[in-house]
């Protein structure tokens, strides 16, 4: 309906290009300035949260400045919290544009990071890192891949609600990861913590140059781009999101929905698969109970902050990884819980969805043409 | 606010001191403790009634120092978020000592960062300092088996069904010790005595260790100890089902006021005590600190109603030996798998560095590792 | 022999499972029922459950009464579930992504306000023997039983019953079933989802509260570990009909209590997997079940998740 008025006065050649072309940028500083609102709303809560409890807000707020984005080492520590939030959230993201609800993609970050760390057992003693690292990468995109597949195929083929088959699946990769950690693949020479062999520090991912923070950030923000490429510009996107706007409608054109599901899970299977794969290679140089650390459920928060919007992803997982660095300050500083944290992310996460219901309805952000 | 505005102001001291302990690298840094800010990390919630309020507890004693601000964080896990977690009292706090009370933040978290912040002190919470290890960083740790293994003889004395059981979270080598030591405590005293033991899986789960100790129960135990993060559970189940237990971590006595025997207590407080002399004192922290009953790092908890003259006499007695430094594994013991660990007559001392390698349960315990 | 003893020993252990585990996710479930019933999905449960455990748990610390604390753990759960229900009736909400929100929301105050009553020891709910007939020690432990175990049978009944035969029951499913038509028929949707989420989640928090005041019997951050999601997946294999919600509920715990009791009678090589047995059982039967050419029987018409 819009473009039908844009197009009819441009056809009338009513409005100078300037006129139309600002009247554009209101239209579309809607997707900036509604979250931005959003944003300030959640914190006029929090603040009234924080000083029923007798707490300073300003202080809250100066310290997550601080703790997240006020000192060189606050970004740093910000980006290394984002980076495999951006890569969880791309397991949301995608499925999303098919309508599909994916809840369990630390699952396939667990079990991606463990099928890495297992494939490079019988590598390490003779296989250099240039080898290794690929060979990794790829069983961890695999591993993650079949994993998060495997709940489109479920969806597809056999009806199955992929939300809770993704978290059923969940469980499952925690016990598979225990199983060969604690058992088979277990490193005999570190009884304390049951882990696999390390890959041995020279193979590690290191950091870019001039920071601490790892490559994994820079991988993902190129994976963001070219997945926003993918479902935006291409017919496998557009295929996509007609299958996510209308699932009926698409089967009666004859898209290749089961297809199209498949695909859209794997491709966020393994981008969760990708995250343990960094996770093991720039963090911890094995794998363990550690990569069970909640990134794959913070991702999902990230993934709906953003719209599902794979490049807006990153500012929000940057946004979100700077509160998580944070929340240690505020802790040590204003004697709050760890919950806090938790609290001040839900209700974010409650008033963005909220917002939703106000795209299009404030007279601001519509053209003319439309009232 | 006032905790606040101290904080900045020591911020504003120690980067200015820190600016000078850069230039002049290799001055010990803990020369004086005015003005030096201690962090403390955990692993969990501060007041969880188990490992991490043991700490949180003791710890206070370091706040009681004249000139010592301590800064901690809670339920931090062992991935990059413990290293930030440090590097931001470091950075923000300008803390210059640093506790990291959780098994899986010492490799490669506090080591990479010993590493990089050499006029930072680290101590970690486990036996894993060696000599090879950089020299700012250390640990300190109290041998509970010790405590396990008086458990184990009061409970081998108060069982009829010769059947002990264990709530175990993962089969990780201080769990094994312990589930160990506990056997060959009730060993000592009653040669028929068994231990069953049921892995949960996770060091927090309070329905399964629930499900564990009652299938333990039905299975015939009639004491029950455990080695989860918080035993709660498993005491007040224990108690539920009429039976007796021994308790873990800090005092469980009031959660079965029938039923308890004994239990095996962490005491940091001695170390976090002696800690906090050193740095009255203006001493660097010893790099390894690490005891039983003999440095009074461990303790029994206070006899309940469930422990019977016999087993209070013969679990004092053990005590006693032990702390002068009676081994705990005296041969002969076998391998669960039958193959031989110590000959007759051959023992292990209480702090041989190989029971810190523990991989194995030894004959009589039920249950295995995998 | 031992063999025999072995496997009665392990089904004796999953009966006592069941009836000791089933209780919180019998309510969540019925709970989710109601709610499902009347066309949203609320995936805050869990949010709910935690809340209402920590809540329940509190006030009974405070009064020295359990049932205080576990109508006021109720109370709070309809509290979230009155914000789901007025959240999700505005336009272009999504009743998931509200769930997920609020699960974290939920989650997030009852760690929050948690901290204080993770050490105490407030009273606990009493339990009703049954057993007094039998001289076998584990069949009397296990009809120890909770009133709540009980009260959660009654409600199944009666839950089933006015679904199906009261005027309310009918308003409920039409409107689950087709707003159009309800809306012709005069039923205010809104409000009628409103309600039966409120409800629902007076049911989730009762189920939490069970957690904190009977069984494990106190208040953790480490409490839930899921059970107020699988309840929801239990309602889909329950196909939304509260009698199978009891006896899937049941099926849950005992599966719950597989791992620990086969590890009891030695046998406790991949006792990962066995731990992980509700959730493999769980995909199995909702594999096995579910069929993508016919919408399932039960399924409420406007529910989105299986649209």
């Amino acid at each position: 309906m819009v473009d039908v008025t844009k197009a009819d006065r441009l056809a009338s050649g009513q409005g100078s290009a300037f006129a139309d072309t600002l009247d554009r940028f209101r239209r579309s500083s809607e997707f900036v300035i509604m979250p931005i609102l959003a944003l300030i709303v959640s914190g006029v809560l929090f603040s009234i949260f924080l000083l029923a409890l007798g707490k300073s807000p300003a202080d809250f707020f100066s310290l997550v400045w601080r703790g997240g984005f006020g000192t060189s080492f606050s970004w740093q520590n910000t980006l290394v919290r984002a980076s495999p939030l951006i890569f969880t959230a791309l397991c949301v993201a995608i499925p999303a544009r098919l309508g599909l609800v994916i809840i369990g993609g630390e699952g396939a970050l667990v079990l991606g990071g463990f099928a890495a760390a297992a494939i490079a057992i019988p590598m390490v003693p003779w296989a250099p890192a240039p080898l290794l690292l690929p060979v990794m990468a790829l069983a961890a995109i695999v591993a993650g891949g079949i994993w998060i597949g495997f709940v489109g195929a479920l969806r597809h083929y056999r009806g199955v609600n992929e939300t809770i088959a993704s978290l059923l699946l969940f469980y499952i990769a925690v016990s598979i990861l225990n199983f060969f950690v604690e058992g088979a693949l277990r490193d005999p020479s570190d009884p304390n913590k049951p882990s696999t062999m390390p890959i041995g520090r020279d193979n590690m991912i290191g950091a870019i140059p001039g920071t601490d923070v790892h490559w994994g950030l820079v991988f993902g923000i190129v994976l963001c781009i070219l997945l926003y490429l993918l479902m935006n510009r291409t017919t496998f996107g557009f295929a996509a999101r007609i299958t996510g706007g209308n699932l009926r409608a698409a089967q009666a054109q004859g898209l290749p929905v089961g297809k199209l599901m498949v695909i859209s899970c794997a491709i966020a299977g393994a981008c969760a698969g990708l995250a343990g794969f960094f996770e093991v290679t720039a963090i911890h140089g094995k794998a363990n109970a550690s990569l069970i650390a909640g990134y794959g459920f913070t991702g999902i928060l990230v993934s709906f902050l953003a719209r599902h919007n794979p490049l807006v992803i990153v500012p929000v997982a940057i946004f979100l990884g700077g509160i998580a660095a944070s929340g240690g300050l505020v802790q040590r500083r204003m004697d709050l819980p760890d919950a806090t944290v938790l609290v001040l992310q839900g209700l974010i996460f409650v008033v963005l969805l909220v917002s939703e219901t106000f795209y299009g309805r404030l007279p601001f952000f519509r053209s003319k043409g439309d009232l | 606010m006032s905790k606040f505005e101290l904080n900045r102001r020591s911020l504003l001291k120690t980067s200015a001191a820190g600016l000078l302990g850069l230039s002049a690298a290799g001055l010990p840094r803990m020369a004086s403790a005015a003005g030096l800010t201690v962090g403390i990390v955990y692993v969990g919630p501060r007041d969880d009634f188990g490992w991490n309020q043991a700490h949180a507890v003791a710890a206070a004693a370091l706040k009681e120092v004249p000139g010592v601000t301590v800064v901690e964080e809670e339920n931090v896990p062992e991935t990059i978020a413990v290293q930030k977690s440090m590097e931001s009292m470091i950075n923000l706090d300008g803390a210059e000592l640093i506790f990291a009370t959780s098994f899986g933040y010492y490799k490669p978290f506090v080591l990479d960062l010993a590493a990089k912040y050499p006029d930072v002190q680290f101590r970690h919470a486990a036996p894993l300092w060696t000599d090879a290890d950089p020299k700012n960083a250390g640990s300190y740790f109290g041998y509970l088996d010790q405590a396990h293994y008086i458990d184990g003889v009061a409970a081998g004395l108060s069982t009829t069904t010769n059947k002990l059981g264990f709530v175990a979270a993962k089969p990780i080598g201080t769990v094994l010790r312990n589930i160990n030591s506990f056997l060959l405590g009730a060993k000592k005293v009653n040669p028929n005595a068994t231990v069953q033991v049921i892995f949960t899986g996770e060091w927090s789960m309070p329905v399964r260790e629930a499900e564990a100790a009652n299938a333990l129960v039905d299975a015939g135990c009639d004491v029950l100890t455990c080695h989860v993060d918080g035993p709660k559970v498993v005491i007040e189940t224990a108690e539920a089902r009429g039976i007796k237990c021994c308790g873990h971590n800090a005092s469980q006595a009031p959660l079965a006021p029938k039923g308890f025997i004994t239990g095996a207590e962490y005491k940091w407080a001695t170390i976090y005590k002696m800690f906090a002399n050193d740095l009255t004192e203006g001493k660097t922290l010893p790099n390894f600190t690490g005891g039983g009953f003999d440095l009074d790092f461990v303790q029994s908890t206070p006899y309940g109603a469930g422990a019977t003259e016999a087993a209070i006499a013969a679990a004092d007695e053990a005590r006693v030996a032990v702390k002068a430094g009676k081994p705990i594994f005296t041969g002969p013991i076998n391998k669960q798998d039958g193959t031989p660990l110590l000959a007759a007559g051959a023992s292990l001392d209480n702090y041989d560095p190989s029971l810190d390698q523990t991989d194995y349960l030894i004959e009589g315990v039920i249950g295995s590792i995998t | 022999m031992f063999e025999d003893s072995g496997i009665a020993t392990v089904l004796m252990a999953m009966f006592a499972g069941a009836i000791r585990v089933s209780t919180p996710f019998l309510f969540v479930s019925l709970g989710e029922t109601l709610t499902e019933k009347s066309g949203r999905i609320n995936l805050g449960l869990e949010g709910t459950l935690v809340f209402g455990a920590m809540s329940g748990y509190a006030i009974s610390y405070h009064t020295g009464s359990p049932w205080l604390g576990v109508l006021v753990a109720g109370l709070c759960g309809s509290c979230f579930g009155a914000l789901h229900g007025y959240l999700c009736k505005l336009p272009k909400v999504n009743d998931i992504a509200i769930g997920i929100a609020l699960m974290l929301f939920g989650t997030g105050l009852a760690f929050f306000f948690g901290k204080a009553y993770i050490q105490p020891q407030a009273p606990r709910l009493p339990s009703i023997s049954l057993g007094s007939w039998t001289d076998n020690p584990s069949l009397k432990q296990a009809l120890e039983i909770n009133p709540l175990f009980l009260l959660g049978i009654v409600l199944a009944i009666v839950l089933w019953w006015g679904l199906k035969n009261t005027r309310w029951g009918l308003t409920v499913r039409t409107t689950g079933d087709s707003a159009p038509a309800a809306l012709a028929l005069g039923i205010n949707v809104n409000q009628v989802r409103l309600l039966s989420t409120m409800v629902g989640g007076f049911f989730a928090g009762v189920g939490g509260s069970f957690l904190s005041l009977y069984y494990p019997g106190s208040w953790t951050e480490g409490l839930s570990s899921g059970q107020g999601l699988m309840a929801v997946a239990l309602v889909i294999f329950a196909r939304w009909n509260p009698l199978y919600c009891f006896l899937a509920a049941l099926l849950f715990g005992a599966a719950g209590a597989l791992g620990p009791a086969l590890q009891s009678i030695g046998i406790s090589r991949g006792y990962h997997f066995f731990n992980a047995a509700p959730y493999i059982m769980t995909l199995l039967i909702m594999i096995a079940s579910t069929s993508p050419k016919r919408s399932l029987k039960g399924a409420p018409g406007e529910l989105s998740i299986t649209k």
